[in-house]
C-alpha cells in the first residue's frame, strides 16, 4: 500500500471513530439540552423550599420530593452497598467453583429483572405485612436494584487488582481478611467507588419500584416508617396531570433528578482522585 | 541457637506436575545462600515453600519437612501467618502497595500486625529504610506515594517493608531482575551489608550474582538440587558434570 493511500484509510477511520464516540454523547447532551429548555423556567428558589400547593394554586415546589429521593436513596445505599461490596469481594476471592457460579448468575439474572417486578416484590415483604406503604419499603426496593451491580462491579475491580499485592501482603504475615479489607479492597476502591456511583444513579432515577412502595407523599418526610415523596414520583404524577404549571414543574424535577446525579457522580470523582490511587 | 533453614525430602506439585523431587539441604544461619538454575527448574517454587507461599496457589500441595531456626514449618497446628512474618519476602517485581505512602508501604507489616503507637512505627520505618540503604533518598518524601518512586528504589521500599517486621529470614525471588545494572548494585551492596544480621536465600539467573553476593550456591535444574556447596568451589569446581556444563553456559 502506497503512503498516500494509508494515510487516506487513516484519515477515514479516524472521522469514523470520532463520529461514533459522537454519536455515542450525542443522546445524553440532547436530553440535557431539551431538559433544560422546558425545565430551567420553571426553576426558582421555591421549587427547592416549598411544598407542592393544591390543585388549582400556581407556584409550590418539590422541596419534599427532592427530600425524600436523597432519604430513599441514602436508604438503598446503606442496605445495598456494605452487602453488595462485599458479595463482589467474595465472588472475585473465593477459591469454590460452584457457589460463586451460583451466586454470579443470579445476579446477572436479577440484574434482568424490570423493576416493576422487584417492586412487587418488595411491595408483597415490606407493605402487606406491615400494612403500610413506607420509606423502608421503598430503600429496600431500590436496594435490590442497586445490588447486582454493585456486585458485579466490584468483583470486576477486585479481581484487577495484581495478585502481586496480596502475595506482597500474605508474605508480610498479614493474615488473609485483612489483607482482603486493608490491601485488596483500598487497592480497587476508586474503581468501585464509580461502579457504586453508577448504581446510586440508576435507582435514583428509577420510578416503578416506589410506585406502591415509598408511594410518595404530598408533605415534608414524617418517618421511614410512612410513605415518602420521591422526585421520580412526583414528575410522574405531575406529568400525566392536565395541568400546565405542574407540566412545567415535572420538566423542573427532571432536569434537578439529573442535576443531582451529576453533581454526586462528579463529588465521588473528586473525592476519589486526592489521595493515591490504585485500579480504576 | 542459631540452626539457618534445615530442608529434608520436600516435594511440591501444582495440579498433577511434581515440581520440587525430594529437595534436602541446610542452608547456614545469617549468612548469604543462592539458588541458580534455569527458567522453570523450581527455584521460586522452592523458596516459596520455605515461608508456606506455595499453598497460597489453588491446587499446590507439599510434602516434606522445612525447619526454620528449629521450628518445623509444615507441622500441624502452625500458623502459615505466623511462619510468614518470621521470614520475609522479596519479589521479582517491586510491588509496593500503590494506595500506600512511603511511611504507610514499609510499616504496613507491623500497622497490620496490630501496632498502633507512632513513635514504634517511626522508629521501625526509619530502621528498616536505613538497613535498605533508602532512608536518604526518601526521608524527605514520606508522605509520597510509594509508586512514585523508581523502579530501584521501590524494589528497595519493599526490602525495607520485609525488614520492618525484623524477620529471621529474607527469601529474595530474583530481586534484580527487573532492575538496571545501577540499581541491581545498591541491591547486592545492601545484601552484602545485611549478611550477619539475617538469614539470606536469593534466587538468581545472574550467576555473576550469586559469586558476588553467596557463601553457598544450589543448582537447580527440572526440580532437583543437583548441587549444593560453598559458591567458590561450585562455579571454580563443580563435582556434577550438568553443574559444569550450565556455568560454563553449555546449556540454559
Amino acid at each position: 500500500m502506497k503512503a498516500s493511500a494509508r494515510r487516506c484509510v487513516n484519515v477515514a477511520m479516524s472521522a469514523a471513530t470520532a463520529l461514533a464516540a459522537g454519536l455515542v454523547v450525542l443522546p445524553l447532551l440532547l436530553v440535557f439540552g431539551f431538559l433544560m429548555y422546558q425545565g430551567v423556567m420553571a426553576l426558582n428558589v421555591g421549587f427547592f423550599t416549598q411544598l407542592p400547593k393544591p390543585v388549582g394554586e400556581v407556584g409550590g415546589g418539590m422541596a419534599n420530593a427532592i427530600v425524600g429521593t436523597l432519604i430513599l436513596v441514602s436508604l438503598a445505599a446503606c442496605l445495598g452497598l456494605p452487602l453488595g461490596i462485599l458479595g463482589g469481594l467474595y465472588l472475585a476471592e473465593s477459591r469454590d467453583r460452584r457457589l460463586p457460579w451460583i451466586a454470579r448468575f443470579l445476579a446477572d439474572v436479577l440484574n434482568g429483572v424490570p423493576s416493576i417486578v422487584i417492586g412487587i416484590f418488595a411491595y408483597g415483604v415490606a407493605v402487606l405485612p406491615f400494612r403500610r406503604f413506607s420509606a423502608l419499603a421503598g430503600g429496600f426496593a431500590l436496594a435490590i436494584i442497586m445490588l447486582p451491580i454493585v456486585i458485579r462491579t466490584s468483583e470486576e475491580l477486585v479481581r484487577l487488582v495484581p495478585s502481586s499485592m496480596r502475595e506482597a501482603a500474605l508474605a508480610l504475615g498479614i493474615p488473609e481478611w485483612k489483607v482482603l479489607l486493608r490491601i485488596v479492597l483500598p487497592t480497587a476502591r476508586a474503581g468501585i467507588i464509580t461502579g457504586v456511583m453508577v448504581a446510586v444513579a440508576r435507582v435514583a432515577g428509577e420510578t416503578a419500584p416506589l410506585l406502591f412502595t415509598a408511594f410518595g407523599n404530598r408533605f415534608w418526610h414524617q418517618g421511614l416508617d410512612q410513605p415518602i415523596a420521591a422526585l421520580p414520583l412526583q414528575i410522574f404524577a405531575y406529568a400525566i396531570s392536565p395541568y400546565d404549571d405542574w407540566h412545567r414543574q415535572a420538566w423542573a424535577g427532571a432536569l434537578v433528578l439529573i442535576g443531582m446525579v451529576f453533581v454526586v457522580s462528579l463529588a465521588a470523582r473528586v473525592v476519589t482522585s486526592g489521595r493515591f490511587t490504585g485500579v480504576r | 541457637m542459631a540452626d539457618g533453614i534445615l530442608v529434608k525430602e520436600l516435594n511440591a506439585w501444582f495440579g498433577d506436575a511434581h515440581i520440587l523431587h525430594n529437595i534436602g539441604l541446610a542452608v547456614a544461619p545469617k549468612a548469604v545462600t543462592a539458588l541458580i538454575g534455569p527458567s522453570g527448574c523450581g527455584k521460586s517454587t522452592f523458596i516459596r515453600c520455605l515461608n508456606r507461599m506455595h499453598e497460597v496457589v489453588p491446587g499446590a500441595r507439599v510434602s516434606g519437612t522445612v525447619r526454620v531456626e528449629g521450628e518445623d514449618v509444615y507441622a500441624p497446628g502452625v500458623d502459615p501467618v505466623q511462619i510468614r512474618r518470621r521470614i520475609g519476602m522479596v519479589f521479582q517485581k517491586p510491588n509496593p502497595f500503590p494506595t500506600m505512602s512511603v511511611f504507610d508501604n514499609v510499616v504496613a507489616g507491623l500497622r497490620l500486625g496490630g501496632m498502633r503507637e507512632r513513635a514504634v512505627l517511626h522508629e521501625a520505618a526509619e530502621r528498616a529504610l536505613r538497613q535498605a540503604a533508602l532512608w536518604d533518598e526518601v526521608k524527605d518524601h514520606l508522605s509520597k506515594s510509594g509508586v512514585s518512586l523508581s523502579g530501584g528504589q521501590q524494589q528497595r521500599l519493599c526490602i525495607a517493608r520485609a525488614l520492618a517486621v525484623e524477620p529471621e529470614v529474607l527469601l529474595m525471588d530474583e530481586p534484580c531482575s527487573a532492575l538496571d545494572p545501577i540499581a541491581t548494585a545498591k541491591i547486592e551492596e545492601l545484601i552484602l551489608e545485611l549478611r550477619g544480621t539475617l538469614t539470606i536465600l536469593i534466587v538468581t539467573h545472574n550467576m555473576q550474582q550469586a559469586g558476588r553476593v553467596s557463601e553457598a550456591t544450589g543448582f537447580f535444574l527440572l526440580g532437583e538440587l543437583v548441587e549444593f556447596g560453598v559458591t567458590r568451589s561450585l562455579f571454580t569446581n563443580p563435582r556434577d558434570k550438568r553443574t559444569e556444563d550450565y556455568i560454563t553456559g553449555r546449556f540454559g
